[in-house]
């Protein structure tokens, strides 16, 4: 056990918080709303040009290849200056481990640098009208264009995260016709201007253009937007879905830093804080340090060669649930100013959706309870 | 950065996991059980014997004074497998709060190198309670009120009275002079290390307590079959168990980084230990619930080993500060 930073690590941290501090805008709109989505383009340029926007990756491609102990000191440092929410996330934090793990060298060399530099800017394709939770019921084919060296896409994708705004999106599509479930599934990369793509958004639980479904029709793609083998989508995109329920998607920066706002907001209003309410705010405390240090134990583990697997369900069950109590016990302390539009009423409006999003929390239960305690399935 | 243990750290911990999985059994857990047909003391005492003979009663005394100046990080992990097999004995009492305790004292009454031998039991009750787990088999009572305030000493024998606790292994005796006992030369600091040490050393006990019931209901539902199929097939049954282990798995972290704090002597030790002992408490306890409610009746008898040690968890997650009040120590260290 050693629960400290070398010094070089610090030093990497002392850089991250002075740059942030002196480069984080304020007042950008929602990143969720056409104007404040390009808003928070320029601040990714911004981000990208600093050498700030994706730490971890290889420096040919924009990154410092920052350590994973690094990089949590990055997010950390993000979150404490009260940074924008990364609108390229889901690119970056995402398709990148992805792409890094299954793509091609053509494939990275084309794709990477302009999702670091917020040029392209991709969103997600997996939720279909009839695959939620269970995505393996995804419908939206592609069928072999031999003759033209690539695919024909058809289908829908919705609930698609600032899909509106986007311009490239990847997700799930049947390659064999004859195929059920799990098999026959590819994993594909799709350019939103392409012809025979219509995408249609529409507004969030927060009122805002955050959604969009995404209509494919007889839309092509070349071989070289198949990510993985074809076939082998379902494999590839497990790969994704650990980075989304772990550490990748929500660092405990996150939490470490909402936790500290959460308990400057009740000392500001001692007043309105009951007992109970004093406990709750300590209990949101506790989980944001728990879950810090359940990552720094699972980062240990990951540094010494052991993949986290299906713990990273257990992550996402923590964070999600841990997210709601704390933005509740802060609108609590808010008394009557709880229901006014303001960050904490959208962060608790955001954090509903939680348990819901990269396979909702019951999904989650049964994936911990079947792989990692090994009760049976049926 | 390393949140992990060393090799060495793991191996000792194996090393005693490996000699109590084969001692103490559920059969033994039942030989500690006072006035029973299965009561067997002596069975017990052979237990301690082994465990002396591997070092372990002297694992945190001074190398100095004969044990084996292990710190915290090394000591806590050997407490959880003391909860795993629910042992019927004072381990962390005698082991990681009197030994370096009366090492700090400069073992006033000579009884550092009988500890280590195994030939001394030490119970304690550092939270102002007159109810003391394992007094009636100690030779030692350490006494004192919650938090590091003065801690007196008393012989055991006559000075409490047993009474009859839910866990029937837990020995547990009643002062009959509640303000008895010599106080003990130690400086603040000692003192409020000792109620530290109690406090996380139960936190490890009652995750390796959870961690037992949890392994005990993930292998009954698999094997009990209702309605045609395993009961563990069903969905209710799986969530109870994925917010078990969930409970448990954040909570061992922090009991880990608050033995780390012990030993660096960093400034938020006492809060760390405090946030270890309110999540073990509570992932314990939700262990126990679930493990009652996903055997069933089976769990509802004293013939099914599951009681031996939901009684445990029971009878401990409130001693050294429960859930709430050590909630809000947290509390109050966050200015709160």
């Amino acid at each position: 056990m050693d629960l400290t930073y070398t010094e070089a690590e610090q030093a990497f941290r002392a850089e991250a918080r002075a740059w942030l501090e002196a480069n984080v805008p304020r007042g950008l709109a929602s990143g969720d709303t056409a104007a404040g989505f390009a808003q928070h383009v320029e601040w990714e340029k911004r981000l990208f040009d600093a050498r700030w926007a994706v730490v971890s990756w290889p420096e040919r491609y924009g990154g410092r290849e920052a350590s994973l102990w690094e990089w949590l000191i990055f997010e950390e440092e993000y979150y404490r200056a009260g940074a924008p929410a990364r609108v390229t996330q889901n690119g970056i934090f995402l398709l990148a481990p992805t792409l890094f793990e299954f793509g091609t060298v053509e494939q990275q060399e084309r794709i990477l640098p302009r999702m670091a530099g917020a040029e392209d800017l991709w969103c997600q394709g997996w939720s279909e009208p009839g695959a939620g939770s269970d995505l393996a019921a995804t419908k939206s084919r592609a069928v072999r264009a031999a003759d033209r060296g690539g695919w024909l896409l058809t289908g829908q994708k919705t609930w698609t995260t600032r899909g509106a705004f986007c311009t490239h999106l990847f997700g799930l599509f049947r390659t064999d016709p004859d195929s059920e479930r799990h098999r026959g599934l590819s994993y594909l990369m799709v350019p939103l201007d392409a012809e025979g793509v219509t995408v249609r958004g529409f507004q969030r639980l927060d009122g805002d253009e955050g959604f969009a479904e995404v209509f494919l029709e007889d839309v092509f793609v070349p071989d070289e937007a198949v990510l993985g083998e074809v076939g082998e989508g379902w494999r590839v995109a497990m790969a994704t879905a650990g980075s989304e329920r772990g550490l990748t998607l929500r660092s405990p920066g996150r939490f470490l830093s909402a936790a500290e706002q959460l308990i400057a907001l009740a000392r500001e209003r001692s007043g309105a804080a009951t007992p109970l309410l004093r406990e709750r705010v300590t209990r949101a405390w506790i989980d944001a340090e728990a879950y810090q240090l359940f990552t720094l134990q699972q980062v240990s583990a990951i540094v010494a060669g052991r993949s986290p697997g299906a713990a990273s369900s257990l992550n996402k069950v923590f964070w999600s649930e841990l997210d709601i109590r704390l933005h509740e016990s802060a609108l609590d302390l808010l008394g009557a100013d709880a229901e006014l539009d303001g960050p904490w009423s959208r962060g608790f409006l955001f954090s509903l959706a939680g348990p819901i999003y990269a396979g909702t929390n019951e999904i989650q239960r049964n994936i911990i309870a079947e792989r990692v305690l090994g009760l049976p399935r049926r | 950065m390393r949140f992990a243990l060393s090799d060495e750290q793991t191996a000792l911990r194996d090393a005693v996991r490996e000699l109590l999985s084969r001692e103490c059994t559920p059969a033994l857990v039942r030989a500690a059980w006072v006035q029973t047909p299965e009561a067997d003391p002596g069975r017990v005492e052979a237990v301690w014997a082994k465990l002396a003979e591997m070092g372990v009663l002297g694992a945190a005394a001074p190398a100095a004074a004969g044990g084996l100046g292990l710190a915290a990080c090394d000591v806590i992990p050997l407490l959880e497998e003391a909860g795993r097999v629910a042992l019927p004995l004072p381990l962390l009492e005698t082991a990681f709060v009197a030994a370096p305790l009366l090492a700090a004292a400069g073992d006033p009454y000579g009884m550092l190198e009988r500890l280590i031998a195994g030939e001394l039991l030490v119970a304690c009750a550092l939270d102002g309670s007159a109810l003391v787990p394992y007094a009636t088999g100690a030779h030692v009572l350490l006494l004192g009120e919650r938090d590091g305030g003065p801690i007196r000493l008393l012989a055991g024998g006559e000075s409490v009275e047993p009474v009859r606790s839910i866990d029937g292994a837990r020995a547990l005796g009643r002062l009959l002079d509640p303000a008895a006992g010599r106080l003990l030369d130690v400086d603040q600091s000692a003192a409020s290390a000792a109620w530290q040490r109690g406090a996380l050393g139960c936190a490890a006990q009652l995750v390796g307590l959870g961690r037992a019931l949890l392994e005990l209901s993930t292998q009954y539902v698999k094997e009990r079959h209702q309605f045609g199929v395993a009961i563990g097939s069903f969905q209710a049954i799986k969530h109870h168990l994925a917010d078990t282990l969930i409970g448990l798995e954040f909570a061992a972290p922090a009991v880990l980084r608050a033995a780390w704090s012990l030993d660096a002597g960093a400034a938020s030790a006492g809060r760390d230990v405090a946030m270890a002992k309110a999540l073990a408490s509570e992932a314990a306890q939700r262990a126990a619930a679930v493990a009652l409610q996903c055997h069933g009746a089976i769990a509802y008898t004293t013939e099914y080993d599951l009681h031996l040690f939901a009684k445990r968890v029971w009878a401990s997650a409130r001693s050294w500060g429960d859930a709430d009040w050590q909630r809000a120590r947290v509390g109050a260290a966050l200015g709160l």
